[in-house]
């Protein structure tokens, strides 16, 4: 049940999370910051609303699995993680540096909570499909999620766990797709074009469902229609605009792979804590 | 002589010996830890039969798990498996896996640091027919760069089971070597076998050299040393399975007795066995040695016998590769 309550709720959470995603980029000086702006509001909407886990038991059995597959927007979801009470949020400065548990590419055995250790593309829907096939096994009623980029999805090896999750019929697994269309070298369809995504996934067997990837109650929904569906995986295609909640960022792949710098970092700041102009910063620095 | 501790067959040297392929092995190993624990599961890439994954599947059709042919995706599905509390072998030539997935094995099981048993059939020039493309020479090399992964390559099917039976117990990631020929089963269920603890298999009483061995060729290196001793010359044979980590104890303790090593194995000269204790024996111990191996050669057709003395690891190779390395002493 989600209530117009619960979607404020998730909504303040994703603008802190972008808050501290520009404070931990900036201190780190180095790091992706277009990818996990557009995906904050995803990612305050799972740790807040529709995972099931205990941030102080990380180890809890039945937890619902969160694998991250394209690790470089792991940022976003250390600050999830730290706004859900994992660790303290101030750890997140740490990002990047000598001797953190905050890697620049998620290390599962470093953080608890993690759930996987992913970097290289295209591999984290298998390791889902390995958490959901062992729970199928078991009888285990949690659910695996697995959120992949769109870029990713030029390498062999996720089209291999699509085919491996149809065959299986793993139900208990659900895929999020941050579609904002931009990887590297440009644009995706330039790049190596991945359209039609829903098409190519029907044909795997999966049940395919499509977001805007910003709009908490579209997504929440969504979830939930993947849930219900009992007899194949299910993938949400959420529509997203990288860098959304910063104008400067949004749209722009230039922002995939760089930090803000200073200056950058407090219009950045003013323009979360405002609401882009809309109410008045009590805490900005001028 | 042989050493009696090592409780070696009584057949050793006759022409009956049993012959089978270490994959038998592994063939009998999953099953036997399919029955001890239920945790285990077997990941297959399209080739249950001949990597004798197919055992487990009859035992166990519930927990056998084809992949096709996606030696990638069999990697990586294998680490969530085990990141979820399961114990997956996975099954493939070793051409494939390791050779495809090596990515997916550095990332999501060496590095995640789960227990997947990476389990590489039909390793090495014995192959034969099939030639280069599925004679892979570098799988050691490339598994024993990867912190947090054991590597054992086995010397026969009897050893082959011990290892795979432990391998599902030790909790970590490890990569199991097989290979596809029929060679002598010539160890015995009294044999001793333990992860990372070398063997002496031939204990001459005042040996001049010291060979150390893996796989199928430790065979053949004793064959070596006992036509040796009848010509006056004793060395001591280590069975090595466990490449990495390296009894570092019992090489260095031969090393100093003899001053003389031969490293035998059916991989590149490059970064396997003979490269491991080369590091060992240059930082504590410096010994002349001699490698028998592959040197810088991708293999061929023909049958295994052919090939393993087209490329010189046959007993008249690794005798000579004594001599050589004993001139190096005098």
């Amino acid at each position: 049940m989600l209530t117009d309550e619960n979607i404020q709720n998730i909504e303040k959470k994703a603008n802190a999370i972008r808050q501290t995603l520009i404070e931990m980029l900036e201190e780190a000086k180095s790091g992706h910051t277009a990818g996990p702006l557009g995906m904050a509001d995803i990612f305050a909407a799972m740790y807040f609303h529709v995972l099931k886990h205990d941030p102080k038991n990380p180890a809890w059995e039945e937890r619902d699995r969160l694998i991250l597959s394209n690790g470089h927007i792991v940022p976003v979801r250390y600050a999830a993680m730290a706004h859900a009470g994992y660790f303290p949020v101030e750890e997140c400065l740490t990002l990047r540096k000598f001797g953190t548990r905050l890697q620049g590419h998620p290390e599962r055995a470093k953080l608890p909570g993690l759930e996987s250790t992913s970097g290289p593309l295209g591999s984290g829907l298998s390791q889902a499909a390995g958490y959901a096939y062992g729970a199928r096994m078991d009888g285990k009623k949690f659910y695996t999620y697995c959120l992949m980029s769109d870029g990713e999805h030029d390498a062999g090896n996720l089209w291999e766990a699509a085919m491996f999750a149809g065959k299986n019929k793993l139900a208990n697994l659900i895929g999020i797709i941050d579609r904002n269309n931009i990887q590297i070298n440009g644009y995706t369809e330039d790049v190596m074009p991945l359209e039609s995504l829903r098409d190519k996934y029907e044909s795997f067997g999966w049940h395919v469902l499509e977001v805007d990837g910003h709009n908490i109650e579209q997504f929440v929904t969504a979830v939930g229609e993947a849930q219900a569906i009992y007899e194949k995986p299910s993938v949400i295609i959420a529509h997203t605009i990288a860098g959304k909640g910063v104008k400067e960022i949004e749209f722009d792949y230039r922002w995939h792979g760089k930090p803000p710098s200073g200056d950058e970092a407090k219009r950045f700041l003013k323009e979360l804590r405002t609401m882009g102009g809309k109410i008045k910063c009590i805490d900005c620095e001028e | 002589m042989l050493n009696n501790r090592a409780k070696l067959s009584e057949k050793m040297f006759d022409k009956d010996i049993e012959m089978a392929p270490t994959r038998d092995g592994f063939g009998n190993g999953a099953v036997e830890a399919g029955k001890a624990d239920e945790r285990v599961v077997v990941l297959c890439a399209d080739l249950a039969e001949s990597t004798r994954a197919e055992w487990f599947q009859k035992e166990f059709p519930e927990r056998y798990i084809e992949m096709g042919v996606a030696e990638q995706n069999m990697a990586t599905v294998a680490s969530g498996l085990a990141n979820y509390g399961k114990i997956p072998f996975i099954a493939s030539y070793a051409a494939f896996s390791p050779g495809r997935n090596l990515e997916q094995i550095r990332t999501t099981i060496a590095l995640n640091d789960v227990p997947v048993i990476v389990c590489g059939m039909h390793a090495g020039v014995s192959v034969g027919p099939d030639g280069a493309t599925h004679q892979p020479l570098e799988d050691i090399a490339m598994m024993r760069a990867l912190p947090n992964m054991i590597v054992v390559a086995p010397c026969d099917a009897e050893e082959a089971r011990k290892a795979t039976l432990v391998a599902a117990k030790l909790g970590k990631p490890i990569y199991l070597r097989f290979a596809r020929a029929k060679t002598p089963v010539f160890t015995t269920k009294e044999t001793p076998f333990e992860i990372g603890k070398a063997e002496v298999f031939w204990a001459p009483s005042a040996p001049q050299a010291t060979i150390v061995a893996c796989g199928a060729l430790v065979h053949n290196a004793i064959l070596a040393a006992r036509e040796l001793e009848k010509e006056g010359v004793q060395v001591t044979v280590i069975n090595n399975h466990t490449i990495k980590p390296l009894d570092e104890d019992t090489i260095l303790k031969a090393a100093k007795e003899t001053g003389a090593v031969v490293t035998v194995e059916e991989h590149q000269k490059a970064g396997g066995l003979g490269s491991a204790v080369a590091e060992l024996l240059a930082k504590k111990l410096p010994t002349p040695m001699e490698f028998v191996g592959v040197d810088d050669s991708f293999g061929q057709s023909g049958e295994p016998e052919e090939l393993i003395e087209h490329y010189g690891l046959d007993v008249p190779h690794i005798k000579h590769a004594v001599e050589r390395v004993l001139r190096r002493t005098q």
